[in-house]
């Protein structure tokens, strides 16, 4: 009891946070700027969390993960845009967006479904290639697609996003990926990286749990491309792309595969140097595969490992930092003694 | 215009631009067999194959067959490179490791071309080298030189290949790897350059593959791998991944579907049938058409 | 009534027969060894019996419900619920993770909360997660592993890693174990201590334990039955008095040594 009282006051606390610093950008404390950038940071990071699930905790490869986006923004795009469509016309402004939003992640998460269960059911990499062949084939359907304004996009869409409502969904994301991971489902989908013929005669059905997972991790990537058509204002078939994928990608590798505030530290970290590096934007991607090659090849865990950043962790490195420094003092002074 | 005839144009078509996805998923399907890795840089591979062939006859003058042997030597070298600096170091890390490094790559090789002044962002026009000739076959059913073309230097490389890796010291070592790398080991095979080999034959045909795209549709461009690699790659898992006459037929498999769709007026839905394909694949029978159960030795 | 019965359980690979004529029968609480050389098909006779390989033909039935048969098959998840729990001859922990998470990993199938306890968690995920942790420590504690719980399984001791793949496989709480090399690579002092740790939780848990191992002593030692095979055929079986004697064995597996000696 007193364990699930302080998370409800943890999330509480962490939420009044987000109001207030939602509050400061309204009154005009943190510029337009900023406050845009913070807001796709926290956007990315329900992005990069949720490509963890699959690429870091379950052991498999997404490509798609901007695909499942695309899906959220537009499948949100259509309700909010046109009042009498899939929902009743008496849900209206940020009702009408939140419930908007959470289709277009259910559609997401259909989508996932679809896509994953034949790929998942297979030992090997063939979700690795499923997937990038989905994220090209939903954009060629929406060049396709006339409703949704083919190549030229889907505009004017009423701007609903704001600093709160993309941090909410973050904290959202983060506690409810975080508390699937440390539950029995969770270490079913952790044994199927480890091992997946160990996990299976421990009797985890592991098909099932890699579609889980799949699931889980395409429903939040809806929501976030929900939350950023309706920051944006518009969503075309450009706006999440394979190099999308890849950015996200990028981000659950810098973070270390399986962390999940690895990969909170590395959306934050990327979403600003994409924004400091606008100059050199002709080589950002250069920049990116470079990294992610010489990242995989010295820390193929990841830049940081599987580990969480958590307090204990860096009292314990704390610790072990000072005793080090201690020991080399010590040996100073020896050496210095003879 | 009769339904056979239109068959017929179709097939002809289709196994054109088959033949060159039948020559990429070689490449594919040589690399996973023997190192179980899908070589997503394999699609840039061909890119680069199509712009070093088209540099050579645009800047250095050079004619048409030259210029392809050239673009296949380039890319035999950038093969092994490729291996050597970034695959090898991870052959024995998780797989998700090498595939994260093979994305990385294709990435990389696609940006580099993109911010290179030699070829920037928009398309540029593949000279049309020989003097377009159609030749009628029937009424209403054509062939071009190109396609002619085309086929003959496919069916002559995949000819090439079969003799390779059936009658050479080389090809045999491929196969013992692919098997069983250890166990190559043991019997004195160096397992190292075997790879190094297989990548260079594969990365030298889809060097090739991505001339003979270009020849065919008149342009090249710094993106053109992506749907090419993509699908080759497809082919390869249709005739069943790591077999080498399943690539081929794989790969013809794939042109003819995808030249009948846009025929029958789904032009726009053309690329979705690898997809399609695919998906159908690995529901039915993964192991592809001509794959066999390959058990993991637990 | 038999725990397990197979009955002409064979397998193919190409055209390479591994297993043929594959049959045995193991009787409630029973300690039955299944000896033969390198190479006689005895982990693939395993992979059969656990799902990880679908035999070419004949059945499996285990407590008189068919595993496999010519029209269905289950998976090796299907198998393991059912009661059949084993271990691996190159040991397969869970390597990165802890002591404690192996265990409870396979307390999966006891696990009864859905999706949604477990993203919010609730009460009822407390309540069914510390169960399960006081389950594995007790588990542990048997297998004198309760003080490394904390440790990745990686970096246990050969033994302790054996040792623990044997209470992974128990937690799933199986009627019939199966032991692939269990003293593998351990020394005679810490193979003696395995083999009465086995003796004590095949009564503890009341289990029926088939078990492959290429220590003849110790095989004769503690087996009360054994199935001997070779070339993917079974050549003898009996008890061990029986099997020592046997020509067929003497020739196919104990050879020259018994002989000169």
């Amino acid at each position: 009891m007193a364990k699930r009282f302080s998370a409800l006051l943890q999330f509480a606390l962490v939420l009044a946070l987000g109001y207030a610093i939602q509050m400061a950008m309204d009154a005009g404390m943190i510029n337009r700027y900023y406050a845009h950038v913070m807001t796709v940071m926290a956007i990315f990071v329900v992005g990069a969390v949720s490509l963890n699930l699959i690429n870091g905790i379950c052991g498999q490869f997404s490509l798609g993960h901007a695909g499942f986006m695309a899906v959220g923004a537009y499948t949100a795009a259509i309700i909010t845009k046109n009042p009498d469509l899939i929902l009743p016309a008496i849900f209206t402004g940020n009702v009408r967006f939140i419930l908007a939003t959470l289709l277009g992640g259910m559609t997401a998460a259909f989508v996932g479904f679809l896509v994953g269960l034949p790929s998942l059911r297979l030992r090997g990499d063939y979700l690795a290639i499923v997937t990038l062949g989905f994220g090209e084939i939903i954009r060629i359907l929406l060049l396709n697609w006339d409703f949704v304004g083919g190549a030229s996009g889907y505009f004017g869409l009423v701007r609903h996003t704001n600093f709160f409502a993309a941090f909410l969904l973050s904290i959202i994301t983060i506690t409810i990926i975080r508390n699937f991971i440390q539950s029995s489902h969770g270490r079913a989908c952790v044994s199927i990286r480890e091992d997946e013929i160990a996990a299976e005669t421990m009797g985890v059905p592991t098909t099932r749990y890699k579609v889980i997972a799949f699931v889980i991790a395409s429903f939040f990537a809806g929501t976030a491309g929900s939350m950023m058509a309706h920051l944006t204002q518009m969503v075309t078939p450009a706006s999440f792309t394979f190099i999308l994928s890849i950015e996200l990608l990028l981000m659950v590798v810098l973070g270390g595969l399986g962390s999940i505030t690895g990969s909170i530290g590395a959306a934050i970290f990327l979403t600003y140097a994409a924004e400091a590096l606008r100059a050199f934007r002709a080589y950002r991607m250069i920049l990116y595969s470079l990294l992610l090659i010489l990242i995989m090849l010295f820390r193929p865990k990841g830049l940081l490992g599987t580990q969480e950043l958590s307090y204990g962790l860096l009292k314990e490195s704390f610790k072990s930092l000072r005793t080090r420094w201690q020991r080399k003092k010590n040996d100073d002074i020896t050496a210095a003694a003879e | 215009m009769t339904i056979t005839q239109q068959i017929l144009q179709q097939l002809i078509n289709g196994i054109s631009l088959g033949s060159v996805y039948a020559l990429m998923a070689l490449g594919y399907t040589m690399v996973y067999g023997i190192i179980k890795l899908i070589n997503f840089a394999h699609g840039e591979v061909f890119m680069i194959g199509a712009f070093i062939g088209f540099f050579s006859i645009t800047k250095l003058g050079m004619d048409f067959f030259p210029a392809m042997f050239t673009a296949m030597i380039f890319c035999a070298i950038l093969g092994i490179l490729m291996e050597r600096l970034a695959y090898k170091p991870l052959r024995n890390a998780h797989r998700v490791a090498a595939l994260m490094t093979a994305v990385g790559l294709s990435m990389l090789f696609q940006n580099l071309a993109l911010a290179h002044s030699w070829i920037g962002a928009s398309a540029k026009g593949f000279p049309q080298v020989f003097p377009l000739q159609r030749f009628q076959l029937m009424e209403n059913v054509n062939i071009s030189s190109d396609r002619i073309l085309t086929l003959a230097i496919a069916i002559f490389l995949m000819i090439a290949l079969q003799f390779i890796v059936h009658k050479t010291i080389m090809g045999k070592a491929m196969r013992a790897v692919s098997l069983d790398k250890d166990a190559a080991r043991l019997m004195g095979i160096n397992v190292d350059k075997t790879i190094s080999f297989t990548f260079a034959l594969g990365s030298s045909l889809a060097a090739a593959a991505g001339v003979l795209f270009a020849l065919n549709y008149g342009i090249v461009v710094y993106q053109m791998g992506l749907l090419p690699g993509l699908k080759a790659f497809v082919a390869a898992v249709l005739g069943g991944i790591g077999i080498i006459p399943g690539a081929m037929v794989g790969g013809l498999l794939l042109g003819v579907t995808e030249s009948a769709v846009s025929a029958a007026g789904g032009s726009m839905f053309r690329d979705a049938v690898a997809f399609a394909a695919l998906i159908i694949m690995l529901l039915v029978k993964p192991t592809g058409l001509f794959g066999k159960n390959v058990r993991e030795k637990v | 009534m038999a725990v397990l019965e197979t009955i002409n359980l064979t397998i193919r690979f190409g055209g390479l027969t591994a297993v043929s004529k594959f049959n045995i029968s193991l009787e409630e609480g029973e300690l039955v060894g299944l000896i033969g050389p390198n190479g006689a098909g005895k982990t693939t006779a395993f992979n059969m019996l656990t799902g990880v390989y679908q035999p070419s033909e004949g059945t499996i039935a285990f407590c008189d419900a068919p595993l496999c048969s010519a029209t269905k098959a289950l998976q090796p998840y299907q198998i393991t619920r059912r009661g059949i729990a084993r271990t691996f001859q190159n040991i397969r922990l869970f390597k990165e993770l802890s002591v404690l998470d192996n265990v409870k990993i396979a307390y999966h199938q006891n696990v009864k909360y859905g999706l949604l306890p477990a993203f919010l968690h609730t009460g009822r995920y407390h309540a069914e997660e510390v169960e399960i942790e006081e389950k594995a420590i007790e588990l542990l504690k048997i297998f004198g592993l309760d003080t490394k719980k904390s440790e990745r399984a990686k970096n246990l001791p050969y033994g302790e890693q054996r040792r623990l793949e044997v209470a992974r496989a128990l937690a799933t709480n199986p009627k019939l174990l199966l032991l692939d090399e269990p003293a593998a690579g351990m020394n005679p002092q810490e193979t003696q201590q395995l083999m009465e740790l086995i003796n004590f939780i095949r009564k503890q848990f009341s289990l029926t334990i088939l078990l492959i191992e290429h220590d003849m002593a110790l095989v004769m030692g503690v087996c009360e039955r054994i199935y001997v095979l070779d070339y993917g055929k079974i050549i003898a079986h009996g008890t061990p008095t029986e099997i020592r004697r046997n020509p067929k064995v003497i020739e196919a597996y104990l050879g020259e040594e018994l002989v000169h000696a």
